[in-house]
């Protein structure tokens, strides 16, 4: 399985459309055979140590109060959801054996897995759960309140029994009970004093496979395996060590020495992944990012007049050739955006929303027509462009659509800023036109995609919520039955609706689905065994020589 | 200055050292207040970084946040409560790290001034070996190859260098490691394999970071060493019967070494700088990074915290300076 020849169970929007819109456990078994069918060839070999690259260092070892992409993928192997999700968006058993949700959706019973342990030697029980959500989840995750604000009470009618309560039905909850999005800590640790600044923070005591050994901050995390992990023979490596590159040429270099196996996502420059491809030493893959899943897009200020006309914005959509961008930035690591979700998202979404195909003459005459003829300098009108500070490639976006812009008139200045500078000015002062940012859908739109399209979601001060000024009022009428409908058919049927009408309203101009990439040596197998990926627990991972 | 012939501090050691610690008091204090009126003027703060990580931040959590680390509070009152705290010898707390600044710092001092000793010694060394031989054989083939070298390692890049290196002896040649501490993979080695296995680690950052300050400190040493030559005391030295050797290592190099001992002083100071680079590219565990990121991350008590502790490196290191000068020409006095 090389990476560049993507096969179409990963990749092809056809097929994952096909395979999900069979049944959901058909499409489990279709799935799981085939990723098994991939690995089955060689059996797990025990022992070892996975050397993987992490950066920046981690400003906490536990995702529950802090949720940076660097703390999800350290927490992960040491803290563990109710639940895991596989490729085709399904709940697998974690800490949960088996889970109802009542039919009215104003709960949810989750029976828990009998005889796991806390690192510390501790039994692990439902008062651990209840503890977890309502002390610790809720008030302190930075999406807690959001995401749960429906939860109103966890009972535990026993031991091993955990009934969470709804005040209206929330299916989102059911998709957002991983380890790296509700991890389940234990009650006997955090009970007191300040969760946030509990010393287990810094050295988790959780029930993954991995327990904490050492934080050498800014050198290394040593982890190493739990030998009282509830999965029998797991995990098969004994320890991973998670050092600190924060250079991605260092990273390079560290992945050829072979000091590092493993490292991710987008470990290395764009432009030395092709080098990585033909290298027969490593496998570069883009799975395991199907839960977040990444996207790059304009979001549009419309409390700007000349923005608020729809026609400017159709006319930028359509000035920007996506197909050369995707080539001349991201080096082929994503592909023209059709609307707001990905095309990892399988069939949620949306066929054929409204299309703006790439063609400056159109945007011109669209220009023309909202009354913005080419002045005596050439332009039409006069935009700023600021871009989300996370990585070079939204610079070269930014210079890409200023160029693609400027050829149908439109004047662009591109403003640089750091990531709390760029936060305040857009999502504190809205002092912007147009924002190239990136944003992470998440396979449930109601925890990923809703806060920018949503009126209610916009409060200044929030970042990466809606701030384009976007009030619908038919939005937000779909979004919040979106949110509580718990049929799934007709939750999906919503979204569709979702996808049309922020198509044709375009507050948000989708520009490119990005494959975000992972290097591993070959000696290291079964990471993307689930689509977790590198923020996956690591139990199935295991190394051969 | 030049009153006292001996080249001992006026008044004593004891009374240097006090009068320069009394002059630090309000130097260090200047440093907390301007550093915190100026960080807190750029926008944002951590908690908005901490919003904008996890990717989208409930207004209520954040005010909830802000209040309980005072945040929300007017400026002068999170100064007033910040000052409180440090003339209790208390740097604070950091909020992004959930540790206290103290450890944080204590954590990370040791690798730098491992990196930065190292590196001032190395490009002092070879950058006054250097330009005395260029000065001494001036316009022969051997000045040209030094001031030629001397000028490559002063134009290329610090991170550039570095990179280089790494391809060159680790991808290539497989010799030394491209980066980290030490081996964070070996476990149970004895304290004398750990120190040969830092060693190992510290000898491309350290080269790295040496390069470029021996460039200055070789042209600097050139051009002071010609300077003395001509002066006329060299010239009564010479008349007096002193062999060449004598009058270069006595006379010429240690009056020539003033301008370096200067620069030393000031570029101790801007090797923690230099260090951010050397210490990214090496994944050296050191404060350059961990100032790097507080920056960004908007960690005010961390980077005051690091400010203070690099003047009151700088301090140090300008008392020593002073003395050596008083060592070098007994003519100065250090006051």
């Amino acid at each position: 399985m090389t990476s560049d020849s993507p096969s179409p169970l990963r990749f092809g929007p056809v097929s994952r459309r096909t395979f999900l819109g069979t049944s959901g456990a058909a499409a489990a078994t279709l799935l799981i055979g085939r990723t098994g069918e991939a690995f089955a060839a060689e059996t797990p070999q025990k022992g070892g140590t996975l050397t993987m690259a992490i950066w920046p260092d981690p400003t906490a070892l536990v995702c529950a109060f802090t949720t940076s992409d660097q703390v999800l993928l350290a927490s992960s192997k040491m803290t563990e959801g109710l639940v895991a999700y596989g490729y085709d968006f399904q709940p697998q058993p974690r800490l949960a054996t088996a889970w109802t949700l009542a039919p009215d959706g104003l709960s949810a019973t989750f029976t828990l897995r009998k005889g796991v342990k806390w690192h510390d030697g501790a039994d692990f029980t439902s008062a651990d759960v209840a503890f977890s959500f309502m002390q610790l989840l809720k008030p302190n995750h930075p999406r807690g309140r959001g995401t749960f604000a429906n939860l109103t009470a966890v009972d535990t009618p026993d031991a091993h029994t955990a009934v969470l309560r709804f005040s209206k039905p929330s299916p989102m909850v059911m998709n957002a009970l991983s380890a790296f999005e509700s991890p389940i800590l234990p009650k006997h640790v955090y009970e007191q004093g300040d969760p946030l600044r509990n010393p287990a923070n810094n050295a988790p005591i959780g029930t993954g496979p991995f327990k904490f050994v050492e934080w050498n901050r800014g050198s290394h995390i040593t982890l190493e395996r739990f030998p009282g992990y509830w999965a029998e023979q797991k995990p098969y490596l004994d320890r991973i060590v998670m050092r600190v590159i924060n250079d991605a040429g260092s990273r390079a270099a560290a992945l050829e020495t072979g000091e590092i196996l493993l490292a991710g996502p987008n470990p290395v420059p764009y432009s030395e992944l092709a080098r990585f491809r033909s290298n027969p030493k490593f496998e570069v893959e883009t799975r395991g990012e199907e839960l977040l899943q990444h996207a790059q897009a304009i979001q549009v200020n419309l409390r700007n007049p000349d923005l608020a006309k729809l026609e400017v914005r159709q006319a930028i959509l359509q000035a920007v050739n996506r197909e050369a961008m995707a080539r001349a930035v991201w080096y082929q690591s994503g592909k023209p955006a059709t609307g707001p979700i990905p095309y990892q998202a399988g069939d949620i979404r949306l066929a054929n929303p409204p299309a703006y195909p790439y063609d400056p003459k159109k945007a011109e005459a669209l220009l023309d027509a909202a009354g913005y003829p080419r002045g005596a300098d050439k332009m039409r009108m006069k935009l700023r462009l600021d871009w989300v500070p996370l990585g070079e490639a939204n610079l070269r976006g930014a210079e890409f659509v200023k160029q693609s812009l400027q050829r149908v008139g439109i004047d662009v200045t591109i403003r640089s800023s750091d990531l709390p500078t760029y936060l305040k000015l857009i999502y504190t002062d809205y002092d912007y036109d147009l924002n190239l940012f990136l944003y992470a859908p998440i396979f449930d739109p109601s925890m990923g995609l809703q806060r920018f399209y949503w009126s209610k979601a916009a409060r200044p001060g929030s970042p990466f919520v809606n701030a384009s000024g976007y009030a619908s009022p038919a939005m937000d009428k779909i979004l919040e039955e979106a949110a509580t409908e718990i049929d799934p058919a007709k939750r999906k049927a919503l979204f569709h609706d979702f996808q049309k009408l922020a198509m044709t309203d375009l507050p948000i101009l989708p520009l490119l689905d990005l494959d975000y990439t992972c290097i591993l040596s070959k000696r290291v197998h079964d990471l993307m065994a689930m689509p977790e990926g590198i923020r996956g627990s690591f139990a199935d991972v295991w190394l051969s020589a | 200055m030049a009153k006292a012939k001996t080249g001992k501090p006026h008044g004593g050691l004891a009374t240097f050292f006090t009068r320069r610690l009394i002059q630090a008091v309000p130097v260090l204090l200047g440093i907390v207040l301007f550093s915190f009126v100026i960080l807190h003027l750029a926008p944002g703060d951590a908690i908005d970084v901490m919003a904008g990580e996890a990717g989208t931040g409930d207004a209520a959590y954040m005010a909830q946040l802000r209040e309980k680390y005072g945040l929300d509070q007017p400026l002068h009152i999170q100064l007033l409560r910040y000052g409180t705290q440090i003339a209790q010898l208390d740097l604070g707390y950091s909020i992004r790290n959930n540790a206290p600044v103290r450890d944080l710092i204590l954590q990370r001092v040791g690798p730098t001034l491992l990196l930065m000793g190292v590196s001032i010694v190395l490009s002092v060394a070879m950058g006054v070996l250097f330009g005395a031989v260029a000065a001494i054989r001036r316009n022969t083939l051997i000045d040209d190859l030094i001031s030629l070298v001397a000028l490559l390692a002063y134009a290329m890049p610090i991170f550039w260098i570095g990179l280089m290196f790494i391809i060159l002896f680790s991808v290539t040649l497989g010799v030394l490691p491209s980066g980290g501490f030490y081996d964070v993979v070996r476990q149970d080695v004895g304290p004398l394999a750990r120190g040969l296995d830092v060693g190992r680690h510290l000898v491309l950052p350290a080269l790295t970071l040496s390069l470029f300050y021996f460039a200055i400190y070789t042209r600097l040493m050139r051009a002071s060493m010609l300077e003395v030559m001509g002066l006329d005391y060299i010239r009564t030295a010479r008349a007096k019967g002193l062999g060449a050797a004598k009058v270069t290592i006595r006379h010429v190099v240690r009056n020539a070494l003033l301008p370096i001992v200067t620069m030393l002083g000031m570029q101790t100071a801007s090797l923690l700088g230099g260090a951010v680079v050397v210490e990214t590219v090496f994944n050296w565990p050191g404060l350059g990074r961990l100032t790097y990121d507080a920056v960004f991350q908007r960690d005010y008590s961390l980077l005051i915290g690091i400010l203070l502790m690099s003047s009151i490196l700088v301090i140090i290191i300008n008392m020593l300076v002073d003395l050596a000068y008083s060592w070098l020409d007994p003519r100065i006095v250090a006051r």
